[in-house]
């Protein structure tokens, strides 16, 4: 299908779209604007430094680390070892919910730990004022894991957070300490901070617990963060299926989850990009062998399923699947027929993070819609074109810096899952394994792609296509909805949620319904603003 | 329990911070630099300080909020974020435009050592900036103080980069405004028109941050103090600083300049603070007070005196920004209410001092300000002497619903309601929209919990 969007040539769009900034400015932003082509899928430049003043909507790798990866495990304290901001601002921020067992289990989420850096830490060093807050730390809360986080100043002034983890590592005896070194200044967005996390979890926390938990069918949930409860839902109907869920990175999990995630037998990731490095690592050091799904969708869920069943192979999980999609998709196929004459046929645009501007487009298809333009804030070409151009892929001077992990078959924890033969016969059968596809080979020819979009491209985006929705998150939501688009925000949700699984493929039917239909948009002209308003005076004069 | 893991055993900790009750400096240089007509406020540092300071203020206003970014990489991190703000220039004025940019450092930028000054100046040298166009900047390194201090910051590089003293003093009054919201600065400029004073309010976030639904998204709103404005202050009679910690470094920058003199008032928050801040304006401008605001002050005066049994006793804990918590703690006591616990993370022996002048006619309340002075301190002195009533901004909800207290919304950041940038706090009728606020929450606490036969129709 053809995006709906004839309006104008979207080469033609891609030009004006650069016209207005400075000549080197342009030349770059070209190479992230691409016209799709589903067929031969376009090269776009990505995971490239931000152009600077041009106002994009990415953070950090602060961000991408502690914010994202690791915020959502309840019984990490979480130690921000800077000045109060970076603390302060992804304090409670992203809805990550989490559901501890009992009123008894730790759940440290609602609090913020800093070190709060002076002036004097500044110039004398901050290590001694980061091991008294450790020190402080265990000696009110008594966590598993105290993580330790690193801010800009950190790098520059040369503290050691990894010396001072392992030292207090050391003397506390029963907890588990360890840093990140994921400074803002790394990489060029969210995406280092990603990278960085992985490799800590990898190193500090997978492998420690070879307990085996029950469960015929043992899985990790990779990339999965229970924004909106997400999560949850997903865990409802893994439950259904007779799946057991050994660990989920990191939406609703623990520390023990994450220590015990090697003893499953299959890792199904969500957000490819911040979390392929563990998928990759996991494979390499134990055996097991990762696959992508996704559970935005009532479809894409279905199908989610029905891999998982493929891949253990088994008859009665298969046929279990089955059911629960027959007993869940009537209440869906319901919605969707109550809702699809009002959709059908509208466009939505989306500007999400690294993996949502993809997942979302199976619910607009579901609901009839057409995604005429879409783009990340900090994924990488794999994620646009599909992990087989990671061979292709350059990383360049600002990214070169973010630790490349060596791993290797653990000599006593290795055990292949599934055996060569038994790999390839999979993959004969069509079940995509180690693979991603990208977002660009599921959008229609025609669409425009735009990597780090800026303030500017978006608002241009808008005036030029004038698309029923637009999707993406807080800086953008109030610019767009004083252009008169109402904004889904597909990162917080906008405070709702659920989105996955079947109920939540629900939630968002309706959601998108409430706006696009909402009778606020028409009355944005007031009476006397009116073309006609003026006749209406006259014929008082006149009376 | 929310925040289950506090417990009352309060200890001293040195290395600690939990639940701070502060942020960073260069959220209020973002803030104040919004407040100045046609200005694009831009961050000197890496992105995600930016991201951070946009989505919290976007949060809190419901409103697109504009900055741009200098976007440090690794290598401008070592090398320093000259090349990058030159670029950073060129490109925002080619796209967005602005009449000013108005530039704020970072950690890392002040870690490094870059200095805005040299920077802009070099801007400046090499053509950079178009005709008509200008630059100011700020140093606001998130290791000293707090938000107050960045807008603070931001406030006193406006006078200071902007005022000129022409030799001819305007009839007008400086009205310096601490950080309060659009809302705030609206109702002080309608105060002043009503006594028909002259004033020059800066900066001036209202029809910026409060901007109305059209249709169109209006990069720069049409509100903001203006650069002719901004010039002028030089030529003022006087100053007025609205905020001894957010407020007053501008009319100290104003004086050193400009020679303009100036005076210092609390916020004008409640009874009080307001009596003063009229009295001074009214002075200040030569005006008289006219019927009208006295009518005002009798409006809130007979709310007070009407329901003064709701109020009379009542403990309360409250936290937030020094220059808010020195005129509500005032007000509270007017009440007939008890201050009972006080925290501030903002940093400074002068916000003590006051705090502990006012706190005289409040015997037995805790206060503490500065490092460590946080939520997680205030949350333990709680457990140990239970209050009635808790006031502060959106995170104080954990507290509030945990031990059970009636809470009222104030300060910065709100995250989860919307109220305060289109109605004031300050001046009388400010204080009668408190005072509705606080027996909102009494009085539908008293509702909720009184025995039917105890529950009243009439109160």
């Amino acid at each position: 299908m053809e995006a709906n969007n004839t309006i104008r040539d979207p080469q033609a769009i891609r030009e004006e779209l650069v016209q207005k900034y400075p000549a080197k400015v342009a030349k770059k932003r070209t190479k992230s604007i691409v016209v799709n082509d589903p067929e031969t899928v376009p090269e776009v430049q990505a995971n490239v430094r931000t152009v600077p003043g041009i106002i994009t909507q990415r953070g950090c790798s602060y961000a991408g680390c502690k914010g994202v990866v690791l915020g959502p495990t309840r019984d990490i304290v979480n130690i921000t070892h800077g000045p109060i901001g970076c603390g302060f601002y992804s304090w409670l921020t992203r809805r990550n919910q989490t559901r501890p067992a009992t009123e008894a289990d730790a759940n440290y989420m609602p609090y913020c730990f800093s070190t709060d850096m002076q002036e004097e830490n500044v110039v004398f060093g901050g290590e001694k004022k980061l091991k008294v807050a450790i020190q402080e730390a265990y000696d009110l809360f008594h966590p598993k894991a105290i993580a330790i986080f690193s801010t800009c100043p950190v790098g520059l002034i040369g503290d050691d957070v990894h010396a001072a983890a392992r030292e207090m590592k050391e003397k506390l005896g029963d907890c588990n300490v360890f840093g990140f070194s994921c400074e803002g200044y790394r990489g060029v967005s969210q995406s280092a901070g990603h990278h960085i996390a992985n490799n800590g979890v990898f190193k500090h926390m997978v492998g420690r617990n070879n307990e085996k938990k029950e469960g015929k069918f043992r899985l990790n949930l990779l990339g999965e963060y229970n924004i909106g409860g997400d999560a949850f839902e997903i865990e409802r109907i893994f439950d259904k299926c007779g799946i057991t869920l050994v660990s989920s990175f990191s939406g609703n999990s623990t520390v023990g989850q994450l220590e015990n995630a090697h003893m499953a037998d299959l890792n199904v990731i969500m957000c490819h990009r911040s979390i392929n490095y563990m998928g990759e690592m996991m494979e390499a050091k134990y055996g097991i062998p990762w696959m992508k799904v996704n559970f935005v969708g009532a479809e894409s869920t279905a199908k989610s399923l029905r891999r998982i069943a493929q891949y253990f192979g088994d008859e009665g999980l298969k046929k279990r699947v089955e059911e629960v999609i027959g007993e869940e998709m009537p209440k869906v196929t319901a919605v969707i027929e109550e809702i699809r004459p009002r959709t059908e046929g509208k466009t939505a645009m989306l500007f999400v993070g690294g993996s949502r501007a993809h997942h979302y487009q199976d619910l607009f298809d579901e609901l009839g819609m057409t995604t005429v333009a879409a783009g990340y804030e900090f994924a990488h070409r794999d994620d646009y074109e599909g992990r087989e151009v990671l061979p292709s892929i350059k990383v360049d001077a600002d990214s070169k810096n973010i630790e490349e992990l060596k791993v290797e078959a653990d000599p006593e924890l290795y055990r292949p899952r599934k055996s060569e033969a038994e790999l390839e016969a999979l993959k004969a059968e069509g079940l995509e394994i180690s693979g991603y596809e990208g977002m660009l080979k599921q959008m229609s020819k025609k669409s425009l792609v735009v990597d780090d979009i800026s303030h500017y491209e978006s608002e241009r985006l808008i005036e030029i296509y004038k698309p029923d929705i637009f999707c993406a998150g807080i800086k953008e939501k109030y610019v767009v909805q004083k252009m008169g688009v109402p904004l889904k925000q597909l990162h917080s949700y906008d405070y709702g949620g659920p989105y996955t699984g079947f109920e939540g493929a629900v939630n968002f039917y309706r959601d998108i319904d409430r706006m696009v239909g909402n009778p606020v948009w028409k009355l944005i002209k007031a009476p006397w603003q009116k073309e006609d308003a003026g006749e209406l005076e006259a014929s008082y004069a006149e009376g | 329990m929310l925040l289950r893991h506090t417990t009352s055993e309060v200890k001293e900790r040195e290395g600690l911070t939990i639940n701070p009750a502060k942020t960073c400096q260069p959220i209020g240089a973002m803030y104040a630099a919004l407040g100045i007509h046609g200005c694009l406020p831009h961050s000197h540092g890496s992105q995600g300080c930016c991201a951070y300071h946009r989505s919290t203020l976007t949060r809190h206003y419901k409103e697109p909020v504009m900055a741009a970014t200098s976007s440090f990489t690794e290598g401008a991190s070592v090398f320093g974020g000259q090349a990058n703000l030159l670029a950073a220039i060129d490109t925002i004025f080619s796209v967005y435009d602005p009449d000013i940019i108005a530039v704020h450092s970072t950690c890392l930028s002040e870690t490094i050592g870059d200095d805005l000054q040299q920077i802009t100046k070099k801007a400046l040298d090499d053509g950079k900036i178009p005709e008509g166009k200008h630059i100011i900047y700020a140093a606001t390194p998130s290791f000293v103080g707090s938000h107050v201090t960045g807008y603070a910051n931001m406030v006193a590089g406006m006078a200071q980069q902007f005022a000129v003293s022409t030799g001819e003093k305007k009839d007008q009054v400086n009205l310096v405004a601490g950080w309060m919201e659009p809302s705030d600065m609206r109702e002080l400029k309608r105060i002043s028109k009503e006594m028909g004073a002259k004033v020059v309010l800066f900066p001036d976030t209202s029809d910026v941050l409060d901007a109305p639904q059209t249709g169109k998204h209006e990069f720069y709103p049409k509100g903001g103090v203006t650069v002719p404005e901004l010039r002028s202050t030089g030529d003022s009679k006087c100053s007025l600083a609205l905020g001894c910690i957010s407020a007053e470094p501008a009319a100290v920058a104003l004086d050193k300049k400009c020679g303009v003199p100036f005076e210092t008032l609390d916020m004008p928050i409640g009874i009080s603070a307001t009596d003063r801040f009229v009295m001074a304006l009214s002075k200040a401008a030569g005006v008289k007070v006219p019927d009208e605001i006295t009518a005002e002050r009798g409006r809130l005066l007979d709310v007070m005196t009407d329901m003064e049994q709701y109020f009379h006793g009542r403990k309360v804990a409250l936290f937030g920004d020094p220059d808010q918590l020195i005129p509500l703690t005032e007000f509270l006591l007017d009440l007939g209410m008890q201050p009972k616990h006080i925290v501030s993370g903002t940093p400074g022996a002068r916000f003590a001092k006051r705090m502990k002048e006012i706190l005289q006619r409040a015997p037995g309340a805790n206060f503490k300000n500065g490092l460590n002075a946080d939520m997680f301190l205030l949350h333990q002195w709680i457990k140990n002497e239970p209050v009635d009533l808790l006031i502060g901004n959106t995170y104080g909800k954990y507290i509030a619903r945990d031990e059970d207290i009636p809470f009222v919304r104030y300060g910065f950041p709100i995250l989860d309601r919307i109220g305060h940038s289109y109605f004031p706090s300050v001046g009388y009728t400010g204080g009668l929209r408190l005072a509705e606020k606080i027996l909102g929450v009494l009085m539908d606490r008293q509702d909720m919990k009184a025995k039917e036969e105890k529950f009243e129709l009439v109160m």
